[in-house]
């Protein structure tokens, strides 16, 4: 019985120093962990729009859409966050599209875990690069082992087409959305 | 004393003899840098909780002995994971889910068991320090090889030329089984060349 009793206290007293010093980390890192995010995402804009000065954020449902505008406040297009699957997990992009929703102003993948050397390839300049000034109706496409021959075509990396796919899919589907959120 | 440290690097190394904690060996093993701060990581939570556990051991009851290691050992995870989030951005997402699961890394349980809840806190520090220590080398050797092989650089410097045909399989799950069989190989093999 005094040994029953032993346990309890042992265990809560733990659970109860242990508990403070994890609000006390909380506290600490939180605050740092959010400017990390939001430095990316700015990182993000500023590379896919590189004439871009400053951003408004407006929250539509639960996503999150950047008016990106120049110096004279003119504005440059849009940017947003998109995720899906992709080969081994979730792929997180941003995503710049012109004002008028008819042309890519160029992709940012921020993370994913795709197979080093072959679908990692996604995250290369050379692969975001053609998304920049492609236009994205009906929709984008991809082509394989071969140049792309329409304005909404993009060249698929070789041994890595689930990835390609994932991220054009991705971009279908985000853009479809945004399409209809932005007219509302 | 300096016995419990030095056996963590060589004679009771905790990947090449003991064989735990292989989760993160061949997970992060992909580059120097990734095994450098895993390493490290898990040094630093091997040392608080050896420490730890070795300044309670008379308070704690038997019979919760391993829950209580368990809640001390999550408490500085998640330190450490909130650091390195706060801290070294990059490198936290490069490590994803493998530095929340550092908890259940066999090496720091195992210290804990087997040495901290028996000895005074000087010696458990000394011998988590090796432990890690050993940790941390073995996963820089490992994580060197496959970057080498699979992408051309040591931390992140180009070693080979541009020539260098990338072997992918080496960044692959594949590459980390067979370095490391490699590695236990040539270990045990200086092994038995030092014993004659």
């Amino acid at each position: 019985m005094k040994n029953t009793i032993k346990m309890i206290i042992v265990l809560t007293v733990l659970g109860l120093l242990s508990g403070a010093a994890l609000v006390f980390i909380y506290r600490y890192a939180s605050p740092l962990i959010a400017q990390n995010q939001k430095d990316e995402t700015e990182k993000a804009i500023y590379k896919i729009f590189p004439e871009g000065k400053n951003y408004d954020t407006r929250i539509i449902g639960e996503d999150s859409v950047y008016k990106v505008k120049d110096k004279n406040g003119k504005l440059l297009g849009y940017a947003f966050p998109a995720s899906g699957n992709g080969y081994q997990g979730q792929i997180d992009m941003l995503v710049g599209i012109q004002p008028d929703l008819a042309t890519l102003a160029g992709i940012e993948v921020l993370d994913s875990q795709e197979t080093p050397g072959l679908g990692q390839e996604i995250t290369t300049e050379k692969f975001e690069n053609q998304f920049k000034g492609l236009k994205v109706s009906p929709s984008i496409s991809y082509v394989k082992n071969q140049k792309p021959q329409n304005p909404n075509e993009i060249e698929a990396i070789t041994g890595a087409t689930v990835s390609s796919k994932a991220v054009v899919t991705i971009l279908n589907e985000r853009i479809a959305k945004i399409k209809k959120d932005l007219n509302k | 004393m300096i016995k419990d440290f030095i056996k963590g690097l060589w004679r009771e190394n905790p990947i090449l003899v003991q064989v735990l904690g292989m989760c993160p060996t061949l997970a992060v093993s992909t580059k120097a840098v990734f095994g450098f701060s895993m390493g490290l990581a898990t040094t630093f939570v091997l040392i608080s909780s050896s420490v730890t556990v070795a300044l309670i051991k008379k308070l704690v009851p038997h019979e919760v002995r391993i829950a209580t290691f368990t809640v001390i050992i999550a408490t500085f995870v998640t330190c450490a994971d909130y650091f390195l989030k706060a801290n070294f951005y990059s490198i936290s997402k490069a490590l994803g889910p493998y530095v929340p699961l550092i908890v259940v890394n066999c090496i720091i349980l195992g210290r804990a068991e087997v040495f901290a809840s028996k000895q005074n806190v000087a010696r458990s520090f000394l011998d988590a320090l090796g432990m890690g220590c050993g940790f941390t080398l073995v996963l820089i050797v490992l994580g060197s090889i496959r970057e080498l092989l699979g992408s051309g650089t040591i931390f992140n410097y180009a070693i080979l030329g541009k020539g260098f045909e990338h072997w992918v399989v080496m960044a692959l799950p594949a590459g980390a089984f067979i370095t490391l069989g490699f590695l236990v190989g040539l270990f045990n093999w200086i092994n038995q060349k030092w014993q004659r």
